[in-house]
């Protein structure tokens, strides 16, 4: 990393926009699926004011659109939502924000902020990276929930422009310069693997949560020695 | 209660739990969090979690998984990673690799 502090800034910016329109145009597919699932407009746009996290919140409409109790729709919800309450203590130490700010920031943890900011290589390029992802997809996606209520599936499948081959090269270009230490790399493969073994087996949103407690379990396995093993970027 | 208003609640209800789960996460004390042993762990978190989404974002499909246009996509992408591209150079060819193939009627 060269360039001081500015360039450090353009990059994560640059990042975080690249992110956040990969991921936050897939709030079409959201809002289209909410109305058919029989929801009225005002309704999918409180989810993804309020809610705004995209796995509880196709999961909550999944419960409820095949019928299922609103308590249970209620409770899937929270349950894929848990792995946001992971990433605050992951981003809060660098944030260092309080009273509403600290609410606004508590809204948009979400995957990709978390990923985003603790990829860099400062203090100063992760909270920019955490507010321009996080505010960056927090506006698309509402703003894209409305349109695909509205219009339905008009507006095109977003894998048709490469979309999900975007966001997939966004996290790997994140993860590239991460995997120099072999802990890193097993880490990396070991989260990998977990993910996609448990993909087809539940909902979406826990094998991201498996992959991170797969690296927790990893660390406190490895006991206090090899201090060197894995640098914190971005971390306190 | 209609189904109306029980949607209402349960959207209300939903979207409060979601944002407690948040706040929780930020309210976590930081001396907590000063250990070098947590510092560590955080950094491989952020790679597992990268990893898991790089994962997921490539092969997975509705509740399945699928290998299709997104795979010599992110081929291309690791292509230019090791080449050294900029980072709006890999977002932006993996994103082309995968619609042109897409258009020539790869799924």
């Amino acid at each position: 990393m060269s360039g001081g502090a500015a360039a450090d800034r353009r990059a994560a910016v640059q990042q975080s926009l690249s992110v956040a329109a990969a991921t936050g145009l897939y709030a079409i597919s959201f809002g289209a699926l909410a109305v058919s699932a029989g929801l009225d407009l005002p309704q999918t746009a409180a989810l993804s004011l309020l809610m705004f996290s995209g796995g509880s919140q196709f999961a909550f409409i999944g419960v409820l659109g095949a019928g299922g109790a609103a308590a249970s729709a209620v409770a899937t919800a929270g349950l894929l939502g848990a792995r946001n309450g992971l990433y605050g203590p992951l981003v809060s130490p660098f944030l260092r924000v309080r009273g509403w700010r600290r609410a606004a920031a508590a809204q948009v943890t979400i995957d990709e902020s978390t990923a985003v900011s603790t990829a860099q290589p400062t203090r100063e390029a992760a909270r920019t990276a955490f507010w321009w992802t996080g505010v960056g997809i927090f506006v698309l996606w509402n703003v894209f929930t409305v349109a695909g209520a509205l219009l339905g599936d008009a507006l095109g499948d977003p894998r048709r422009y490469g979309l999900d081959a975007a966001a997939a090269a966004a996290f790997l270009a994140l993860l590239w310069p991460r995997l120099g230490a072999r802990v890193a790399r097993v880490v990396a493969a070991l989260g990998m693997a977990v993910a996609l073994v448990l993909t087809p087996l539940v909902p979406s949103g826990l094998p991201v949560l498996a992959a991170a407690v797969v690296a927790i379990a990893v660390e406190w396995l490895r006991g206090p020695e090899d201090p060197a093993a894995a640098e914190p970027a971005a971390g306190p | 209660m209609s189904d109306h208003a029980l949607t209402w609640l349960a959207v209300l209800a939903a979207g409060a739990v979601c944002f407690a789960i948040k706040m929780v996460g930020h309210l976590v004390p930081e001396h907590w969090l000063a250990e070098p042993r947590i510092a560590r762990t955080s950094s491989l978190v952020t790679v597992a979690l990268l990893a898991a989404l790089v994962g997921v974002q490539a092969f997975g499909s509705g509740p399945g998984l699928a290998i299709d246009a997104r795979l010599p996509a992110l081929a291309v992408a690791a292509l230019a990673l090791a080449l050294r591209a900029p980072f709006i150079v890999v977002v932006v060819a993996a994103a082309a690799v995968a619609a042109a193939l897409r258009a020539l009627g790869m799924p």
